[in-house]
């Protein structure tokens, strides 16, 4: 038996967004992390990143189906339609009722917000995978040890 | 059907690789079945930039989110604690933490020491020679003379204890406080054809690097040079008995669904403590309509899980977020006895490292700290790579009712019936685990943690699997005797998890792969009379 799975199984909901789902996701990812001039950083709604989320449903593409339509309803239609205060509002009342879907849905956001490159580099990160390079860490300074040492033995003789 | 084999193991992970090794050198013919494939390092996540992601996803601890082909589902729903378990060459060993604690010497004692739960029928001092072995094999790194232990040393030095764990050291020096940096199976230098550890982060999904001790590119290419027959994608169905009552082999499925009875003169199970009593449970006669080596009625009772909060931290400073191996120093400050804490036994203060931006901007969102809008960049870096988390390790004693059964509907994609978990805290383990989070929470302030919470309820799930099929000289009280046979059927052995009788408060690994070690050389000196 594989540890890869070739296909995803149809129990996971269809990996495909519509159109319609890809404005209310951009919509709701907009107000979830917005661009910042300050920190140099885009929104969650930019085009790569929403690419980037649109195809890494996997596992969750029932949830982020669940959500969008959640939200729509919420919104009383079309939320990608709505101005900007009432969005606010909308997920507002979205982050208080989402439950797990919502939970699922965040962290697809966040799965690709957070590895795209202007992103990494703005929070100090250098826009890589962990291997081949690792990361360095402070030595230890094991004099640190004496006063355990000098309490001496606390294990129990059995 | 295949020719008869001298040995059969079932599961190659912790137990099955060492036990597969040690028995080796006596020329017989050895077969290992393993359900899962061989797993290449350039597939784990640390090789891409959706590391952290996957770790969600294919590479999930768990595997009712993985849902590997390879993997068997499980009902956990009655259980506080959720199963981790990993199917592949090397099994849990793949993704484990590495941390490489050994159990106490006072944890085989503990009827004795402390009137609850049974002692062992072996002591610390019987395996200690094949803890010291298994280190050896393994690679193990760690600094000697710990105080909360009998002396021993390790091949290699400890692994860095960073910022986080410099951070606790001071902070439990001025608390008066044991800790040590912890022993683990993360090679720090070059050992035995391994790369030393790089810190590419999280250990758990699979080491790219080859540093953590796996035992597919530890015990797995020398048993293999040694003549061990491993065959992958074969998922046993069940333990096939004979007229005299006596262990005949396995029916399995191959990696072309074909069904397959491999005859054998010794059965030994290694699929750890909900694989091998799901599959004993599977395996009814005539002779044992409730599961085979089950006149005990103890096969799957006495599930022992290690509930196992965790209290985070954020500081002002940075920390050493997810880079470097998760865990850092050990405290047994609480791990032994002392009834004017209000329980009995004790528990593992486990220090570890951060998160990466994904799980640091998830907990953010989910707890309020970090709010949906302009104001997220600002919280995100004020939290990220600022967290350190400290792990409260509980032994939490066998208790009957807690245990596997198998589900009368789940199944697997074999039609094989799926484990079923009951599993409850006891009020002794739910004092250890409010006493383990108030200690934890002051060290936290101690250390200089601004803010702090307590993951009490969606708890850290260890994967440890233990005490489903016990080890015991009494065949009313045990399911195998003290080296490992089945009191029943004198031909089937249990090497893994299952066969321990307390769980102490420690990460298992170490332990279970010393009892194999202990196990093959007791057969192996009792070859002649290996059935009387």
């Amino acid at each position: 038996m594989s540890n890869t799975l070739a296909n995803p199984p149809p129990s996971w909901g269809d990996p495909n967004l519509t159109d319609a789902e890809k404005r209310t996701l951009a919509a709701m990812c907009a107000r979830m992390i917005p661009a910042s001039d300050e920190f140099k950083v885009p929104g969650a709604d930019d085009p790569l990143i929403q690419a980037d989320i649109a195809k890494s449903l996997g596992r969750d593409a029932t949830a982020v189906h669940d959500t969008l339509a959640l939200l729509n309803r919420i919104a009383g239609g079309d939320f990608a339609a709505l101005p900007v205060a009432k969005q606010e509002e909308a997920c507002a009342t979205l982050r208080a009722e989402g439950g797990m879907n919502l939970t699922l849905t965040t962290r697809i956001v966040l799965q690709c917000y957070y590895r795209d490159d202007r992103v990494m580099i703005s929070l100090g990160m250098e826009p890589r995978p962990p291997f081949p390079k690792g990361h360095v860490l402070p030595q230890g300074d094991w004099s640190l040890l004496d006063p355990v040492r000098a309490r001496g033995k606390i294990w129990r003789d059995a | 059907m295949t020719d008869p084999v001298d040995i059969l193991i079932i599961g190659s992970g912790a137990s099955g690789a060492a036990f597969a090794w040690s028995m080796a050198d006596t020329r017989m013919r050895i077969v290992c079945l393993e359900q899962g494939d061989w797993v290449k390092p350039t597939d784990y996540p640390a090789n891409g930039r959706d590391w952290e992601a996957r770790r969600y996803s294919d590479a999930d601890i768990l595997p009712n989110r993985r849902q590997h082909p390879a993997d068997y589902p499980v009902n956990d729903t009655n259980s506080i604690t959720k199963i981790a378990t990993y199917n592949a060459v090397g099994g849990g060993t793949v993704h484990y933490a590495a941390h490489f604690p050994r159990l106490h010497p006072s944890d085989f004692r503990v009827r004795s020491l402390d009137g609850v739960a049974e002692d062992w029928p072996i002591t610390y001092r019987t395996l200690e020679p094949f803890f010291t072995e298994n280190d050896r094999m393994m690679g193990v790194a760690g600094l000697a003379n710990d105080p909360s232990y009998p002396d021993h040393a390790y091949p290699m030095p400890p692994i860095p204890p960073g910022r986080s764990g410099t951070r606790f050291a001071q902070a439990m020096n001025r608390l008066g406080w044991h800790w040590w940096p912890s022993a683990a199976a993360i090679a720090t230098r070059e050992y035995e054809g391994r790369a030393p550890c790089i810190n590419l982060g999280h250990c758990l999904p699979g080491c790219a690097q080859g540093a953590k001790a796996s035992t597919d590119i530890t015990y797995w290419p020398a048993a293999i040079r040694a003549g061990v027959e491993l065959r992958t994608n074969c998922r046993v169905r069940e333990i096939t008995i004979g007229p005299d009552g006596m262990a005949t082999g396995a029916i399995y499925y191959n990696r072309d669904g074909q069904e397959v009875f491999q005859p054998a003169h010794v059965v030994v199970m290694a699929a750890n403590g909900i694989g091998t009593p799901r599959l004993l449970l599977n395996s009814v006669s005539a002779k044992f309509p409730n599961g085979l080596a089950n006149s005990s009625g103890l096969v799957g009772r006495n599930l022992m899980l290690h509930p196992w909060p965790v209290v985070q931290g954020w500081f002002n400073d940075e920390m050493d977020g997810q880079r470097g191996p998760i865990v850092s120093l050990w405290s047994k400050q609480f791990y032994e006895t002392d009834t004017s804490r209000g329980f009995t036994r004790g528990y593992m203060l486990q220090f570890g490292r951060g998160p990466g931006p994904v799980g640091e901007a998830q907990a953010g969102l989910e707890s309020g700290r970090m709010p949906w809008g302009p104001g997220h960049h600002a919280a995100m870096r004020r939290y990220f790579h600022r967290r350190a988390h400290i792990g409260i390790a509980c032994d939490d004693l066998p208790e009957e009712h807690n245990r596997i059964i198998l589900d009368p509907t789940l199944k697997d994609s074999h039609g094989i019936p799926a484990p079923r978990i009951d599993y409850t805290v006891s009020p002794n383990t739910a004092a250890m685990m409010e006493h383990g989070i108030a200690r934890a929470t002051e060290l936290m302030r101690e250390a200089g943690a601004h803010t702090t919470t307590v993951s009490r309820e969606v708890l850290n799930y260890p994967g440890h699997l233990l005490g489903t099929c016990r080890m015991g000289t009494n065949p009313e009280r045990s399911v195998v005797n003290e080296w490992g046979r089945s009191h029943d059927v004198r031909n089937l052995f249990v090497i893994d998890g299952s066969v321990f009788v307390t769980g102490g408060g420690v990460n298992p690994t170490s332990t279970i792969q010393a009892i194999a070690l202990y196990i093959a050389q007791q057969m192996k000196q009792r070859l002649h009379t290996l059935f009387d």
